[in-house]
């Protein structure tokens, strides 16, 4: 036990080399259209007489085409930097919606109780009987149905975030809640409400505070997650579209070529959104393991 | 082999697959569709229907090069133009053993124009059936028509007390509450019998040894399993658990050709591939504003704008045949002076759309389907992209064929792809009656973006009814004619039948994309 | 005890029937029944003739409780894609799912304890450090990755094993099985590694972290003392103590599971339930979609509360509250 904490004062060399690799991701992912050789958006920009041409360090690269290009001509680097955007994007959003609608539905649970507790929590239980993707594609699905060709285009990124996020709120919701009723019997919490303060203003300034670490814990895992499913709807067909294409839709793209001797189109997308979950449940799985041992062992 | 472990006791079974000898010549083959239903009239989808003919047998059937020769039926006279009289084979057999005979074929058509049959379409002319005797009957016509026997070469014919004994007479439909027996079992006259069905996972058929007509395969069992995604079809063939796949993806051929014991068969298919323009004033890209598509010289700058030699070269790694019209040299009304694409000048199509008054080019959507034809959706990005070079904004939407076409129908796309095999009946006047006449109701059933051209309503109209074949074929000329200098659609190009197998399966290839497992042979 | 009983009970009703109204929403407002149903070009008269068939011109409330009523009685509506009985379906792709939940679960279970309980008491061991980091690889890999490269290799370029399918089917009454023969068993391989590889982990580190647990606890401590020999206390007291919350998570877990299988079977073309339901969203055939729903929560619900009342058999405490 003494060794291990003192191995805890500083994060392990895997989590310093994680948190470098996102850090890089990150800015790439910030400055794509800026570093990125092209930019994928522009469908003028694509070129026939440039499909298929394998990465430059192989034979019958091109030195324009780093990781070579796909059966569209577009430069490789530059789909997977913008895919890589997309998929963070989708991925972040999905997490903030979610933290947000569960910390709301915890602290109204937690500092009410009762009744409202019991319809909360009873609506959680309804929420975490379907596994995520199950509800994921039965959303997205619904949405293609019943939107037109042209709306779903443009708000493909938002139905996805919608859909992965609706089932990832109930995490944050117990942990928060039973936080909250923790807090609440403490004796400041009963000073404010003899005081007569409002209750969305005990939660902001007094409970919220201090659960603001587990959240935290818990969207760095939910991260991972919610970049792999948005990838697996992609990949699936259900996800974003081949002219915006995030990770997963350009691993589909390539997926038709993996047995034709093409393996770069699906590889080099797949090793890019493998090291991205990588880091980040490197990093979560430490932030874990430091702050909070007991929070995801169930 | 699973005949022969289903009827073992469970027990020997755990032993069978240690020993069960390949006694048996199995044909095993996967397409990227799977068969929606047995019953012939509850869909509209060709693949299905192309499976079908395994099991049931038309009135008149196709041989092997394509040619209308007789099946069930073995002659037929036109008594009036709109009475036609059909003499049935005698000695036929059902699967299940009932004797066929003029009542099936009574049933069959009506059950073939019954109101809620879904392909109703496919036989639109007939509007009744009468027996004569035993083994004749009369079609009553609309009007008088050509294309009769081409239309019943994809009619099957049913059991009349089968579908009796099982509640089955009308088509299955589940609005109406109809019995669906025949959705997933069939009782046909064909050369295979429908073993077991099981949707999503495969179909297997076992050889009819009492068929009426002399078998030209040696085959004992037909299994076919529905693979939809390509490379995971292409696994298949190349780790052997098929021995045909059809189609296989274009950018997979090479390879296969150079893998031993596997063999590629290609050729140029009927199925022509095109963009369908929007006629309505306005387009869902830019409402409020009036439809450029409706101009001549816009549609005549977007065809000039592509670059069909690189598609052909690139896309379709030489495999396709380019197109200037909407049907195939194989198909009745082609002509190889209508079919001449608009050459490929992006200075002459920007000349075009200034002219027309869109100097900068214009916004529009454009659609494609990505699991229906060979390259679609890279096909969509790819001239969306040559559209962008002379200004044309091209809002690409992809999805899947199964939302796609009912957005085809609901007319909710601009630009879209579409392609047409002139199927069943393999005649110019398909193209005609469906995609370039109006749509008044009786013609015009695809054409759901409000094209209407008097000329070629007229022509659609004269060649209907016209029993002289020299003047027919004339009218169908005249109207493809005027359909490439309006460019009333921009055809692209006929994609080829690619198929791989086994270098011991010999199966011949059709122009349809007909697969006809009782043509193929598998050495031992 | 009887209270509690029916408390869960209770509970487990109410969700099913919140269930039951999301699919009774999806299956009323989805798309245009009607229109999935007339043939192409219907009239007005026969698409009115439709809706009074299936009683849409009633109202809401009482459709609902039709619904409800179908539902009870095991009719969940007809397949738009497939004409057949939606029950029928469900229930004849059923034992593909199963026999893959299965198989991988024993898989996950057979290798995630030996390796939790080997991180547990060596942690600075190579291969406790390899296994920890293998897992991270493992669930930072997409499922269908994971599923391509296994096909890639073992299918592609060795040869060994199906990449696609169920193989040949032995008919056991109740339901065909590709336990009974060489390739059903040989096609069961790749995709249920593929599936069991999600669980592998989960399982490895709960093991890990209740053993962690249990070995500091008192009583081990002094089956040290007293000088019991190491394997009989990792064994016989240590294990079997960290093994109760395992067993009641791989339970729990099986719902999870079979609907996780949507993307394996999707990978592999099983002909499960998942592939059903990934066809079914891409049609999509509302009845279907409807009622993989209600099995889903119907299964969760059912587990759940199993899972409940064994815990009050087995541990007292629970009756008294």
């Amino acid at each position: 036990m003494a060794t291990q904490s003192l191995m805890r004062r500083l994060p392990p060399v895997s989590v310093m080399i994680a948190s470098l690799v996102l850090l890089i991701m990150l800015i790439l992912v910030i400055f794509a259209p800026l570093i990125a050789p092209m930019d994928p958006r522009d469908v003028a920009s694509y070129s026939l007489m440039d499909m298929e041409i394998p990465p430059a360090f192989m034979e019958g690269g091109d030195p324009r085409f780093l990781l070579g290009t796909d059966n569209q001509g577009r430069d490789l680097v530059s789909v997977i930097l913008f895919g890589l955007r997309i998929s963070v994007v989708i991925g972040l959003g999905a997490v903030i919606f979610a933290a947000v609608l569960g910390v709301v539905f915890g602290l109204v649970a937690g500092f009410f109780g009762g009744m409202v507790d019991s319809i909360v929590m009873r609506v959680a239980d309804i929420f975490v009987s379907f596994p995520t993707i199950l509800v994921a594609l039965l959303i997205s699905g619904i949405a293609r149905a019943q939107l037109s060709a042209e709306t779903m285009l443009a708000w493909a990124p938002l139905v996805l975030i919608f859909s992965i996020a609706i089932n990832e709120w109930v995490q944050y919701a117990r942990t928060v809640r039973a936080s909250t009723m923790v807090e609440i019997a403490r004796d400041y919490v009963r000073a404010a409400k003899v005081i007569g303060l409002p209750a969305p203003r005990i939660m902001g300034r007094h409970i919220l505070p201090n659960i603001m670490s587990s959240v935290m814990v818990i969207a760095t895992i939910n991260l991972a997650g919610a970049i792999l499913t948005e990838a697996t709807l992609s990949f699936l067909g259900a996800g974003m579209p081949p002219t915006y294409p995030s990770l997963g839709t350009l691993i589909r793209i390539g997926n038709q070529f993996l047995f034709s001797g093409l393996w770069w189109i699906a590889v080099m997308p797949a090793t890019v959104l493998v090291i991205l979950v990588l880091a980040v449940n490197v990093i979560g799985d430490y932030l874990r393991d430091h702050f909070n041992p007991k929070l995801m062992a169930r | 082999m699973k005949t022969s472990i289903k009827t073992l006791l469970a027990g020997i079974a755990l032993l069978a697959p240690l020993s069960a000898p390949a006694f048996a010549e199995t044909l095993r083959w996967a397409s990227s569709g799977d068969v929606i239903s047995y019953d012939p009239n509850a869909q509209v989808d060709s693949f299905t229907q192309s499976v079908h003919h395994m099991v049931f047998d038309p009135l008149v059937r196709r041989n092997k090069e394509l040619k209308l020769e007789p099946a069930l039926a073995t002659s037929w006279e036109v008594v009036e133009p709109t009475r036609w009289r059909f003499k049935l084979r005698q000695g036929v057999k059902f699967h299940e053993g009932q004797a066929f005979n003029a009542d099936d074929v009574v049933a069959t058509i009506q059950r073939q124009i019954d109101p809620g049959a879904r392909n109703r379409e496919n036989l639109s002319t007939v509007v009744g059936v009468e027996k004569v005797d035993e083994y004749t009957v009369d079609l009553i016509l609309r009007a008088p028509y050509p294309l009769l026997l081409n239309d019943l070469a994809a009619i099957y014919i049913m059991s009349k007390p089968w579908m009796a004994e099982h509640d089955a007479l009308k088509p299955g439909n589940a609005s109406t509450g109809v019995v669906t027996y025949a959705s997933n079992h069939a009782n046909g006259t064909g050369a295979f019998k429908l073993k077991a069905y099981e949707p999503d996972s495969r179909s297997v058929f076992e050889v009819n040894k009492d068929w009426w007509d002399k078998p030209q395969h040696n085959l004992d069992e037909v299994e076919f399993r529905p693979i939809a995604s390509d490379a995971t079809r292409v696994a298949a063939l190349l780790s052997g658990e098929v021995d045909m796949i059809a189609p296989v993806p274009l950018q997979d051929v090479d390879r296969i050709a150079a893998t031993d014991g596997l063999k590629v068969v290609e050729n140029p298919s009927l199925r022509t591939i095109f963009f369908v323009f929007s006629y309505r004033p306005e387009l869902h890209a830019t409402p409020g504003q009036p439809n450029p598509l409706r101009d001549v010289r816009v549609r005549q700058a977007l065809w000039h704008a592509i670059d069909g030699k690189t598609i052909q070269k690139r896309l379709m790694r030489g495999k396709s045949r380019t197109a200037g019209m909407l049907v195939a040299p194989a198909v009745t009304g082609y002509d190889e002076d209508i079919d001449v694409p608009l050459p490929y000048d992006v200075a002459k199509a920007k000349a075009l759309l200034a002219e027309a008054g869109y100097p900068d080019g214009f916004k529009t959507g454009l659609a494609c389907p990505n699991d229906r034809y060979i390259a679609d959706e890279q096909i969509c990005l790819a001239v969306a992209s040559m559209w962008a070079q002379i200004g044309v904004q091209a809002n690409v939407n992809v999805e899947s064929k199964t939302t796609y076409f009912p957005r085809t129908d609901k007319g909710e796309f601009d630009v879209y792809l579409l392609g047409w095999a002139s199927l069943p009946p393999m005649d110019g006047f398909s193209p005609l009656q469906a995609l370039l006449a109006t749509n008044d109701g009786t013609f015009g059933g695809s054409n759901a973006d409000g094209l209407s051209n008097p000329d070629i309503d007229k022509l659609a109209y004269a060649a209907a009814g016209e029993l002289d074949e020299t003047k027919r074929v004339e009218t169908l000329k005249e109207a493809f004619r005027i359909t490439h200098d309006q460019v009333l659609y921009l055809p692209l190009h006929q994609q080829p039948v690619a198929w791989a197998m086994s270098s011991k399966v010999d199966m011949p290839q059709f122009p349809d994309e007909y697969v006809r497992p009782w043509f193929a042979q598998i050495k031992k | 005890m009887i209270r509690l009983f029916s408390v869960r009970l209770l509970q487990a009703i109410l969700v099913m029937v919140a269930v039951t109204a999301i699919a009774f929403v999806m299956f009323r407002f989805v798309g245009d029944p009607v229109a999935s149903m007339v043939r192409e070009g219907a009239t007005q008269a026969e698409k009115d003739a439709v809706r009074v068939a299936l009683g849409l011109d009633k109202p809401v409330a009482m459709q609902f409780a039709n619904f409800v009523g179908q539902v009870l009685t095991g009719d969940l509506g007809t397949s738009y894609r497939y004409q057949q009985p939606v029950t029928t379906l469900l229930l004849s792709r059923l034992p593909a799912t199963l026999e893959l939940v299965i198989v991988a679960t024993v898989l996950a279970l057979s290798l995630g304890i030996p390796l939790g309980v080997l991180c547990a008491l060596k942690p600075n061991a190579f291969l406790s450090r390899l296994t920890q980091s293998a897992t991270l690889v493992g669930i930072s890999m997409p499922t269908f990755v994971t599923g391509l490269l296994l096909i890639l290799i073992f299918a592609v370029n060795l040869r060994w094993l199906p990449s696609s399918g169920r193989g040949d089917l032995v008919d056991i009454g109740l339901w065909e099985t590709g336990f009974l023969s060489l390739s059903g068993l040989k096609s069961l391989i790749l995709p249920s590694i593929t599936l069991a590889l999600f669980q592998l982990t989960l399982i490895m580190r709960l093991v890990r972290s209740e053993m962690i647990d249990v070995l500091s606890s008192d009583y081990i401590r002094f089956a040290f003392a007293r000088g019991l020999p190491r394997p009989y206390i990792y064994g016989r007291l240590a294990l079997r103590n960290a093994l109760m919350p395992v067993v009641t998570v791989t339970g729990l877990q099986i719902g999870q599971l079979i609907a996780f299988a949507i993307v394996t079977e999707t990978v592999f073309q099983w002909p499960g339930m998942g592939l059903l339901f990934t066809n079914a969203v891409g049609y999509p055939d509302v009845p279907v979609l409807a009622a993989y729903l209600l099995f889903v929560g119907f299964l969760f619900v059912m587990i759940n509360m199993i899972v409940d009342i064994l815990y009050t058999f087995i541990d007292p405490r629970l009756r008294t509250r």
